[in-house]
């Protein structure tokens, strides 16, 4: 039994941690989207929310209660025990994923030794609630985005775990906290520069941000499994997006660029060991909305080609060199060289990929005819 | 459980309903989609949600009040509908239009055009998947170009500016440095575009190879404008049939092979810098001079006769039908749509393909529903 926070009974404790959690969770998720329009705002050369409050502070206060003002709608024929429940399982393992995400050297929730794994584990439970809102609102656009997001996350899962596994071999543990400290003084992202991007586009995925919104298309299938969805489930989906965004720079951050370690962690003690957690974190929100507003999405095919065919052999490859340096002791610096040329095949792959259509437009062409005359017939 | 027969597996493909109500028809336009998992196997398309009877309406108004239905039959390009609708007046009654109106009509229309296809740079970015953001660098210099018109007309969307003969009144008196102001921008609004989607890895991956219309489909689909051009089909009829000044001035017509989504962006990126020249040339030809025919009557009257006119608007060819037998009013009118012919390709352009690229096919020939279902 670790102990209470405050020398209480640990049950109480344990409530009180989750109470904190959930309340810290939903102001961070209410400012990212603050955030996220303000900083849209920005790249769309307009001003951003501006009339609530100071600088527009309050806009996600005043959303929130809007929120929960809005009536509870459920459509007639939806199933009322998946759509009711869908949000909810969207919503609880992004919460769960908190628990391992380490802010400072011992303020971490609870260190689990097998920390990446939970983490892994549970964030992907939160794919069935996307399942269960797209089949449960009896709409067609919300099941086909159901469908969608549960493909995306299985094949992202898989690029996304392996380039976990090249970090957690570099430092010898699954333990987060662990493989932080393993970067006193160098950052995972110096030996392992591809294991990081393939993991940042995978995280992309995960999170279902652009170019990788497919499930939630705007254009196409109108915010799939949401689109049934009004007031206060709604808001969960949104504040479960915005706390995943969070939870996961935090996690990037502290896997690769040396979370509250690196520099000077150590010496400076916590006060800087958070601002470091939160400078890293706030560069990677900030990057990833910069992508979003300059990105088209991809289209469903692309995407999962992607995955497979390029993001998951690269990463395997990645596993296998740490393998070879690690085993045979070869210097380390083998690993960057070998991780820069990963990235120069990976821009290659994908500039290839992304070229192949120019050639194949003719073969577009007849499909389209061939398809046309059955149709026809 | 023993499965009785084959029968309760068999799969049926899912008809999805894709609008009035939804954010990528551009207005009211239905239609609904037979998929299969994610690939479309049949469209059909629904007109008429928006069918408010215009021309209809413009046999029982005077030539002047006609104009205004023009601005509502074509919302985007309303330069260029009254452009037709006035023509054809003067044509059935034999007006001679001054020098001066013929430029300003030039450069109205051809300003419009830019706005037009700046509005679909926009919409299309918003299809293909961009949050936002070209929309709104869109908006920025159709924004600039709007403001410009209601100097002018009065107005920001409705201009009711073109008058059989002429023009209501003439521009302001610092029309031709505003105008350049305005160019400016949008040239640098088009070398936005150029560094957010032209060269986009992701944007060229959507759009190349898809949606593709062949020059001979697209001619029996009778499609006109951006769209028939991308097909490789030299089709303008500003070089065809030259109406106002376009004889007199130096442009070219803009030509594609590919006949695909990715094509047709280009035509329209490319027809915009197009506009921009000829507009410059307009300006530097701009003289004083009276912007309406000396002898104009108080209650214009056409003789008996019938007339067809046909300009070049932004999403091909508009044309107008004018029946007239004597009196102040049209006795018959007819619009020939650009968008209701472009529309007929959607079906053989998108079957076949994902749901997400039957989106941008249908964004990629510009269709706006008030000129469709008039």
């Amino acid at each position: 039994m670790p102990t209470g926070l405050f020398g209480l009974n640990p049950w109480l404790d344990g409530v009180i941690r989750l109470l904190i959690i959930v309340g810290l969770m939903t102001v961070v998720a209410m400012g990212l989207i603050y955030i996220e329009r303000k900083v849209l705002g920005r790249f769309h050369a307009r001003i951003g929310p501006q009339r609530t409050g100071p600088f527009g502070l309050l806009q996600s206060v005043a959303d929130a209660l809007k929120l929960v003002g809005k009536e509870d709608l459920r459509p007639r024929n939806a199933d009322p025990w998946t759509f009711e429940f869908g949000p909810y399982l969207v919503f609880i393992p992004i919460f769960l994923g908190f628990v391992v995400s380490p802010f400072m050297a011992g303020f971490t929730v609870r260190v689990l030794d097998l920390g990446i794994l939970y983490f892994v584990a549970v964030s992907s439970v939160s794919i069935v609630g996307w399942v269960m809102a797209g089949w449960g609102s009896d709409n067609r656009y919300a099941m086909i985005g159901g469908m969608r997001a549960a493909a995306q996350a299985i094949s992202y899962e898989l690029p996304f775990v392996l380039s976990l596994l090249s970090v957690s071999m570099l430092a010898g543990t699954l333990n987060i906290n662990e493989i932080v400290e393993a970067q006193t003084s160098v950052p995972n992202i110096v030996w392992q520069p591809l294991a990081f991007i393939i993991f940042f586009i995978a995280a992309l995925a995960e999170l279902n941000r652009p170019p990788f919104d497919i499930p939630v298309g705007e254009s196409e299938v109108v915010g799939g499994p949401f689109v049934e969805y009004s007031g206060i489930r709604w808001s969960m989906f949104f504040l479960g997006e915005y706390a995943s965004l969070f939870i996961m720079s935090i996690l990037i951050s502290a896997l690769f660029l040396g979370g509250y370690e690196w520099p000077f962690g150590t010496q400076l003690g916590i006060g800087w060991q958070l601002v470091l957690t939160v400078i890293k974190a706030s560069m990677l929100i900030f990057l990833i909305i910069w992508v979003r507003a300059s990105v088209p999405r991809l289209r469903i095919d692309q995407l999962m080609g992607y995955a497979w065919k390029i993001l998951l052999p690269l990463s395997l490859l990645q596993v296998l060199v740490n393998g070879f340096v690690l085993v045979y002791d070869l210097p380390k610096l083998l690993l960057t060289a070998a991780g820069l040329g990963g990235v120069f095949l990976l821009v290659w792959l994908t500039e290839h990929a992304i070229t192949r259509p120019r050639e194949s437009r003719a073969t577009a062409a007849a499909t389209a005819a061939t398809l046309q005359s059955e149709a026809a017939s | 459980m023993v499965i009785e027969s084959a029968h309760e597996f068999e799969t049926q493909d899912l008809l999805l309903n894709v609008g009035p109500q939804h954010p990528s028809t551009h207005g009211v336009f239905r239609m609904v989609m037979q998929v299969d998992g994610e690939v479309v196997r049949d469209i059909i398309p629904y007109i008429g949600y928006l069918h408010r009877g215009a021309e209809k309406l413009c046999e029982t108004m005077d030539y002047r009040q006609g104009i205004g239905f023009m601005d509502r039959t074509e919302y985007l390009a309303a330069m260029n509908a009254e452009l037709s609708y006035v023509m054809a007046v003067e044509k059935l009654a034999e007006l001679e239009v001054p020098d001066r109106a013929q430029w300003i009509r030039m450069i109205l229309v051809e300003l419009n055009r830019l706005s037009s296809h700046l509005m679909f740079m926009g919409a299309f970015g918003i299809d293909v998947g961009v949050f936002g953001t070209p929309f709104i660098y869109a908006w920025r210099e159709r924004e600039a170009i709007i403001d410009l018109f209601e100097e002018i007309s009065g107005d920001r969307m409705m201009y009711a500016y073109l008058r059989p003969g002429g023009l209501a009144w003439d521009v302001p008196a610092n029309f031709v440095p505003r105008c350049r102001e305005v160019l400016t921008a949008v040239r640098q609004g088009i070398a936005d575009f150029d560094g957010l989607l032209t060269k986009n890895e992701i944007f060229i991956a959507r759009t190349q190879g898809i949606g593709i219309v062949s020059a001979a489909d697209a001619i029996d689909f009778g499609m006109s404008g951006p769209s028939i051009r991308a097909s490789g089909v030299p089709l303008d009829v500003r070089r065809e049939e030259p109406y106002l000044k376009y004889d007199e001035i130096k442009w070219d017509v803009i030509t594609a092979t590919e006949g695909d989504v990715y094509a047709r962006y280009l035509c329209r990126l490319a027809e915009m810098r197009e506009s921009v020249k000829i507009v410059e040339q307009c300006l530097d030809r701009l003289q004083p001079g009276p912007i309406m025919p000396e002898k104009m009557p108080r209650m214009l009257r056409t003789p008996p006769g019938e007339v067809y006119i046909r300009t070049e608007a932004p999403r091909g060819e508009f044309g107008i039908y004018m029946v007239s037998k004597g009196g102040n009013r049209p006795y018959r009118l007819k619009v020939r749509s650009a968008c209701l012919s472009n529309l007929q390709a959607l079906k053989h352009m998108s079957v076949g393909l994902y749901v997400a690229d039957a989106i941008i096919v249908l964004g990629s020939i510009d269709i706006v529903l008030s000129e469709v279902d008039r």
